[in-house]
């Protein structure tokens, strides 16, 4: 084969690997403070595109334009969540909280299984077919938007934690929960607004994600299974760890796709988990606990 | 080297050698990011002796029992039991050479009862667990945990816990005990039963014993030399009265808190 | 060896485990067909809950990933079967050894390299996935379309080849279910038992006190995988068909560990009592709702999530101890590790 194909599955994989990263850093930031690993983070990106599809069949509003409302639908279940739910768990055992959030994952998967039934679904935009030409590069437009759009929210995401006194009260919980109290901040508060703004990047991934690919309930335990992968490779808690790391799925995604055969390609994403569990544990990208 | 610990007063003299330990520390060290914890620290114990390591909160005192006790490997230096190197060990290896330690933040077993706790020491060095039973019965027992043997070690309260982080080394059977600030927390009449405890032991049974404390009563009941590290280094050495007249002591540490 | 087995369980329980037995023994002659297919699929999960509870009830690793064993057991002593005519009672063996090097090697990789918690049962699931897509690719088992056994002849049953009828399986099943029972009470009250929950507690305590942590724990995912592969096994002869989409995939996993998890992670009993639970009450909804008429897929699922929540929620320790208590059918004042 030549080497523009090679070429052109990487540039594609990366815009889609963005995406992913977009994912992937909500399931960081939630781990990043609130320390509980959200194994609903698939299903709650499956709930996304599902709503990305029913407003775009009601509104008929470019999916890029919905970004917003969906994340901000996210967002209100993330606090929901974890005000109601994680909250009265902070203090237990790790695998009990973990299975809290199996037990919500079985629940949204199915729960969106009954409501919209087990099939592929797909949206259409004007811009489906078209795509851009960069030298010997064929990009898909939609590919182009969605990962322009994941990276302005990427990095208001980023500005939000270094610049805002709500990012730094945040980050402060983060590095010092007993600390924090202390000095009067809400912690449980700012725990349920960190898991909202975990899972409005996980809205606004689901509603750009929907511009590329189509959806059905049970692709949701592999989406969280990529997260995971993802935040695993990039380094834990690190948030351009996991931009990183989804950049680095998404191609190896890619390109093994078009070396062996397309229903194969995730496996080489568990293969690279694996090296990088071997080699480097704590992450690309991340600092090694003592 | 043996001529600078003066021993003629020692009772060990009486213990049975074949199960003292000694412990010999040669000039290690330690970093964690870039942070000196310990650094070039020499100290020794010799067999059937008891010795107290002191030092103010930070002075690295536990970070040298974590690699006596094969937590960590030094970055430098050696650790010797008998002679034999055992710096970079791994915890169960150096335990099975016969080290027993406790933790200064207790972890005991919670789940489980207080003498299961214990058998799961005393396992070591037990054919069965029948015979392991047995030795962790009379152990609870010397510790006077006796009473609360089948209570869950959840339901201890720090005292006992503490009782029960000893009795879990005891089981162990070490020739060498490391204890981590067993008497923390104690009362003094509770405080003086352990002393008493451990004197037995090292003086029926020839345990060799290294201690971390900071109850000054314990310390200087117990041990015939006591070393002190300060900001990871061994600012002084000698028998108890010694060091407490050191005026390098004095300031850094004992002035202030203690009086003897 | 049996006194030693029976020493300091309490006389209670005792009766109440035999009358269990015997009303486990005397059910297929009661029972419809119908009946018979439930009470297989609760000594089914009864099993595997026992199996997985060696790795997370006393040895304290979580692992989501169970339907490896399950698949790889089923699949080995299947293709065996079908393709050179070995008994499954000779595959077994290599079932039981495949399923072992898989566990081996996750937990060689795991153990070393200080993957542990929850980031140990994300690398089970990993594994897991993996395997399904590649049997979805593997064509000696015929890849994602499907291995079938050839369809059994129910008026005979030959117990060597596992050929027989759902009332031979019951029974497969049943012994199976009380040899894992005796075999987990055994080890707990071995050095291995009391390891793996010093373990469970407190690994660094552990080590201090001479435990080999990493030999003990290979040692709990070994025997778990070894175990769980028995039931694939059953399961594949069963069935008679075997899709990797069904048998590796994930919702395999989370249900296998819904029962030990509701009946009580750790302790002999629950595994039991949660697939009984759980089992019958999600037989008696589905038939229920054939009553009704309504069929929607998933809404077992969702009861199984709803059973899950609420559990985790408010009896964190499961539904059987607070019931042996109850009951007054507790060793001692023993904890978790109990009867």
């Amino acid at each position: 084969m030549p080497v523009e194909i090679y070429l052109n599955v990487a540039a594609s994989g990366l815009l889609t690997g963005l995406v992913y990263g977009l994912m992937a850093l909500g399931l960081s930031v939630i781990f990043g403070v609130v320390r509980v690993v959200n194994f609903a983070h698939g299903e709650m990106m499956t709930l996304a595109m599902f709503l990305t599809l029913v407003l775009f069949n009601a509104l008929k509003l470019d999916p890029l334009v919905l970004l917003v409302p969906v994340a901000a639908v996210m967002f209100a279940l993330g606090y929901l969540m974890q005000a109601g739910l994680i909250n009265p768990f902070i203090n237990r055992p790790e695998h009990s909280q973990f299975m809290l959030l199996v037990a919500i994952a079985l629940i949204l998967v199915n729960v969106q299984l009954i409501v919209f039934g087990p099939d592929a679904q797909g949206i259409r935009t004007r811009y489906s077919f078209d795509s851009f030409k960069l030298g010997p590069l064929v990009i898909d437009a939609s590919k182009v938007y969605a990962a322009g759009a994941a990276l302005v929210v990427a990095a208001a995401l980023f500005a939000f934690f270094r610049f805002t006194l709500l990012g730094k009260a945040i980050r402060a919980c983060a590095d010092n929960y007993d600390g924090a109290r202390v000095v009067g901040l809400n912690v449980k508060r700012l725990y349920a607004l960190t898991f909202g703004i975990g899972s409005a990047c996980v809205g606004a991934a689901g509603a750009m994600l929907m511009v590329v690919s189509d959806v059905t309930p049970a692709i949701g335990p592999a989406y969280t299974l990529l997260a995971f992968v993802i935040v695993i490779t990039g380094g834990l808690g690190s948030m351009p760890g996991a931009l990183l790391g989804g950049l680095l799925i998404g191609v190896t995604e890619a390109l093994g796709g078009v070396l062996f055969t397309p229903s194969a390609k995730s496996m080489f994403a568990f293969a690279l988990l694996v090296l990088v569990l071997l080699f480097r544990p704590q992450g690309i990208l991340g600092r090694r606990e003592t | 080297m043996h001529g600078a610990w003066a021993w003629s007063a020692a009772p060990a003299a009486a213990a049975d050698t074949e199960m003292s330990a000694r412990l010999d520390v040669a000039a290690i060290s330690k970093s964690f990011r870039g942070l000196r914890a310990v650094q070039g620290a020499s100290f020794e114990v010799p067999a059937g002796g008891i010795v107290g390591l002191i030092g103010p909160n930070g002075a690295g005192k536990t970070t040298c029992f974590n690699m006596i006790a094969g937590v960590f490997a030094p970055d430098a230096g050696e650790v010797r039991l008998d002679g034999r190197r055992i710096d970079g060990w791994r915890p169960d290896q150096v335990c099975a050479a016969g080290v027993g330690r406790t933790f200064q933040i207790v972890k005991p077993f919670v789940g489980l009862t207080v003498l299961d706790n214990v058998i799961v020491g005393a396992l070591l060095r037990s054919n069965d667990v029948p015979s392991a039973k047995k030795l962790a019965e009379g152990i609870v027992e010397k510790l006077g945990l006796g009473p609360k043997r089948d209570l869950p070690a959840s339901a201890l309260t720090l005292p006992d816990r503490k009782r029960l982080e000893v009795a879990r080394a005891l089981a162990t059977q070490p020739r060498l005990l490391l204890l981590d600030e067993v008497m923390a927390g104690l009362r003094p009449t509770e405080c003086d039963q352990m002393v008493a405890v451990f004197r037995e032991l090292n003086r029926a049974e020839g345990i060799t014993i290294l201690l971390i404390e900071h109850v000054m009563r314990a310390v200087m009941a117990l041990a015939q030399r006591i070393v002190v590290l300060h900001h990871g280094e061994v600012i002084s050495r000698g028998t108890p009265e010694e060091v407490v007249r050191d005026p390098a002591v004095l300031e850094s540490y004992l002035g202030e808190e203690t009086e003897v | 060896m049996i006194a030693r087995l029976l020493e300091g369980v309490p006389r209670r329980g005792l009766v109440a485990l035999g009358a269990l037995l015997l009303l486990l023994l005397a059910f297929p002659a009661f029972a419809s067909g119908y009946l018979l297919s439930v009470g297989f699929l609760i000594l089914y999960f009864a099993f595997v809950g026992q199996a997985w509870n060696i790795m997370m009830g006393f040895a304290g690793q979580l692992s989501l990933g169970h339907s490896l064993y399950v698949g790889l057991g089923a699949y080995a002593a299947a293709a065996l079967y079908v393709h050179f005519g070995i008994s499954p009672w000779i595959g077994l063996g290599a079932s039981v050894g495949i399923a072992m090097l898989a566990g081996a090697v996750l937990g060689f990789l795991a153990f070393r390299f200080g993957v542990a918690g929850v980031y140990f049962a994300i690398l089970t699931i990993a594994f897991a996935e993996f395997a399904r897509i590649g049997f979805d690719h593997f064509s000696w088992v015929q890849g994602s379309s499907g291995f079938f056994l050839p369809v059994a002849n129910y008026a005979t049953n030959d117990l060597w080849n596992l050929r027989g009828s759902p009332r031979m399986f019951y029974y497969l099943m049943l012994a199976m279910s009380v040899a894992a029972f005796v075999a987990c009470h055994a080890l707990l009250r071995s050095r291995m038992g009391y390891y793996w929950q010093a373990i469970r507690e407190s690994p660094e305590a552990a080590q201090a006190l001479g435990v080999n942590v990493f030999r003990y724990k290979m040692a709990a995912v070994v025997i778990s995988a070894a175990m769980t592969s028995l039931a694939g096994v059953v399961f594949a002869f069963y069935y008679n068909n075997l899709f990797p989409e069904q048998i590796f995939h994930i919702s395999r996993s989370i249900e296998l560990i819904l029962g030990p998890i509701i009946g009580g992670i750790g302790t002999l009993v629950g595994p039991l009592v949660g697939a009984l639970l759980l089992t019958g009450l999600a037989e008696g909804m589905r038939e229920v709702m054939l009553q009704l008429g309504v069929e929607v897929p998933g809404v077992k699922q969702v009861f199984y999530g709803i059973c899950l929540l609420l559990v985790v929620m408010f009896l964190p320790h499961g539904v059987w101890p607070p019931l042996a208590r109850r009951l007054g059918l507790e060793r001692g004042a023993g904890g978790r590790g109990g009867h």
